[in-house]
């Protein structure tokens, strides 16, 4: 397999990607939802603060896309977003520069390793949330100077939390995904 | 050409990634540098999203909570209709305290509080949190048209909550108290001891006090003015633990504002400094929440609450009483539901006491004040009575709200001097003000 064939294998396989069978309108439903629910779901559920939608979402893009590109600016959508939303001591980039990284890297490991089955895309999901918390706590140490906690053990809990959610969540949208197949 | 072209493309992500990453870092250093706040994406996204969360807000707080409580009430009233037992009477206080306490007292307390606080304040309510978990902030549904501007205090009758972080036509973010870059200047109650409050370390601290200082536990703390956000006088809370520290005491308070849990806020437009309550004697107990009405007023029904009646009953012929005015058939399928909010239709004789014009017939949603306080009462003071008359005795409580001197209080605009810790925290009396009260 020389780099044409693997070019065009690489073509085809971008537009059988997720664009294809997800509808854009769906997915900016879905993130809108999910930052809304972000923003208002605390209220109802006060433990519901440590829930990530809006991140299990940029991961669960970068995994079903392999092509990088779409990953990163998705991500830095879904994080400027939230970013605008965030505390006004927060700066608007905190976030979006974060969920950059993490749709780069989900995509990039999409791309060398089959996350089709279940098991290896909650591991995944746990480490990029566990990376998402980790380097957000530095970029507001580094960058901002303020001094805040890092609780290893409990940003450990919370994505496993987050891996209980993203468990039915991928599964509905793979659902989403098939359905439009037919 | 063809493989010069494939080569390069794969490094087109990672060159995206770079070029989108520095972007964003470097408008991120220009917003730390210039300190500007980028309002326009902020608004854009706030007045996208409060809509819906206002809409989700009433739904829950009109339709969800109204639900409960009919069906509560509805299992309670089959129950209280088959044997008068004390089991009933306590459910049906249970729903009485429920819904009385969980919407009208608060209500009232923040009504009352907001006519006799000096302060000027706007109520308003909280709609939802913030997207980043690690800060502590909320929405709350009054903005710049409603006068609010950014660096406004944020109180409850209870306790400080944060300070308004950012202003949005209609809608504003409030930073509480508990977030990790907010810090307030405290004083405590007896020695009049400055300090700063951080509640950045997951639990609350006074920080910048020495060793030699001294501080008891149940102390009171409160806001002492120097932060420029929080007029001096308003209630921070109660010292929890005081231990010897590295030169500075190690001073852990327990708030009695709650601000994570709060739903129903007041925004400080003007504040007005006043003064530190005065210390009490550390035996003297906590009355109950309630202000206990007197035995000839009215209850919150307009019913007269006659001899041998308990609030359950009180509360069961409320009910009725809205039930019928509504058409409403108890236990009946199909039945309308009836508006429990509305207040039922008055009797004939007015309440005695009442006066047009007095607090007590002003909106305040569903109760009426007590009619014979004349003192700031506010929800949760603490009642001590006097060994003469048993008359509520508030100036010797120790809740924070109810221990203001009744004396005419020197209201000191924000930024102008204040008495020293040294000096007695009740005005002296003086030519311009002689009914001042001595320190007790």
């Amino acid at each position: 397999m020389n780099e044409s064939s693997d070019h065009l294998l690489r073509s085809r396989r971008s537009s059988d990607g997720l664009f294809s069978r997800f509808q854009v309108a769906g997915l900016v439903v879905l993130t809108l939802i999910a930052i809304i629910s972000k923003f208002y779901l605390p209220r109802l559920i006060p433990s519901a603060v440590w829930l990530e939608v809006p991140l299990l979402l940029t991961i669960y893009f970068g995994l079903m896309r392999p092509d990088p590109v779409p990953a990163l600016l998705f991500g830095a959508f879904v994080g400027i977003s939230e970013d605008s939303l965030s505390p006004a001591n927060l700066p608007i980039g905190m976030y979006g520069i974060t969920k950059t990284l993490v749709g780069y890297f989900a995509a990039s490991v999409s791309q060398r390793f089959n996350v089709g089955n279940s098991l290896i895309r909650l591991v995944l999901c746990f480490f990029f949330y566990c990376f998402h918390a980790f380097f957000y706590w530095v970029m507001r140490r580094a960058l901002l100077q303020q001094i805040v906690p890092f609780d290893t053990q409990l940003t450990l809990l919370h994505g496993a939390f987050n891996v209980a959610v993203a468990l039915p969540l991928y599964l509905i949208l793979d659902r989403m995904k098939l359905s439009d197949e037919r | 050409m063809d493989a010069i072209f494939n080569r390069y493309r794969s490094y087109r992500s990672l060159v995206v990634l770079v070029v989108v990453v520095m972007v964003q870092v470097l408008y991120l250093a220009y917003q730390v540098k210039t300190g500007r706040d980028e309002r326009l994406i902020r608004v854009w996204a706030v007045s996208a999203v409060t809509p819906f969360s206002g809409i989700f807000e009433a739904i829950r707080h009109n339709t969800v909570g109204f639900m409960k409580d009919y069906f509560l009430l509805l299992d309670v009233r089959e129950q209280n209709s088959k044997l008068k037992t004390d089991n009933d009477k306590l459910r049906m206080e249970n729903v009485f305290y429920r819904n009385q306490l969980a919407t009208a007292e608060h209500a009232r307390a923040l009504t009352i509080f907001q006519a006799k606080t000096p302060s000027k304040t706007v109520a308003a309510r909280v709609i939802g949190d913030s997207t980043v978990s690690t800060a502590k902030a909320v929405f709350i549904d009054r903005g710049s048209t409603s006068g609010i501007e950014k660096g406004m205090a944020v109180v409850t009758p209870n306790g400080i909550v944060g300070k308004v972080a950012a202003v949005y036509p209609l809608a504003s973010q409030v930073l509480l108290v508990t977030d990790s870059t907010f810090k307030v200047g405290v004083e405590s109650q007896r020695g009049h001891i400055h300090g700063s409050l951080n509640c950045g370390s997951g639990h609350c601290v006074v920080e910048q006090i020495q060793n030699e200082e001294d501080i008891a536990v149940g102390e009171w703390f409160y806001t002492s003015g120097e932060d420029r956000v929080f007029p001096r006088g308003f209630p921070v809370g109660t010292t929890l633990s005081v231990a010897q520290g590295n030169g500075m005491k190690d001073v852990r308070l327990n708030l009695s504002g709650a601000p994570g849990g709060v739903e129903e806020v007041l925004v400080v437009l003007e504040g007005v400094h006043q003064p530190i309550p005065t210390a009490v004697p550390p035996e003297e107990k906590m009355a109950p929440p309630l202000v206990p009405p007197p035995p000839d007023s009215k209850d919150l029904t307009g019913v007269p609450a006659g001899p041998g009646q308990t609030e359950a009953d009180k509360m069961i012929q409320k009910y009725e009483q809205l039930g019928k005015q509504q058409d409403h058939v108890y236990g009946a399928m199909y039945s309308n539901m009836p508006n429990y909010n509305v207040k039922p239709a008055p009797k004939p004789v007015a309440p005695a006491g009442l006066t047009p014009g007095s607090p007590a017939s002003t909106p305040p949603p569903t109760a009426t004040a007590p009619p014979t306080q004349t003192g700031p009462v506010v929800l949760g003071a603490p009642v001590v009575h006097s060994t003469a008359t048993g008359a509520p005795n508030h100036a010797t409580a120790t809740h924070p709200p109810a221990v203001r001197p009744t004396a005419p209080k020197p209201n000191l605009p924000l930024g102008s001097p204040r008495p020293t810790a040294t000096q007695p925290v009740t005005p002296k009396p003086s030519a311009s003000n002689p009914n001042a009260t001595q320190p007790q």
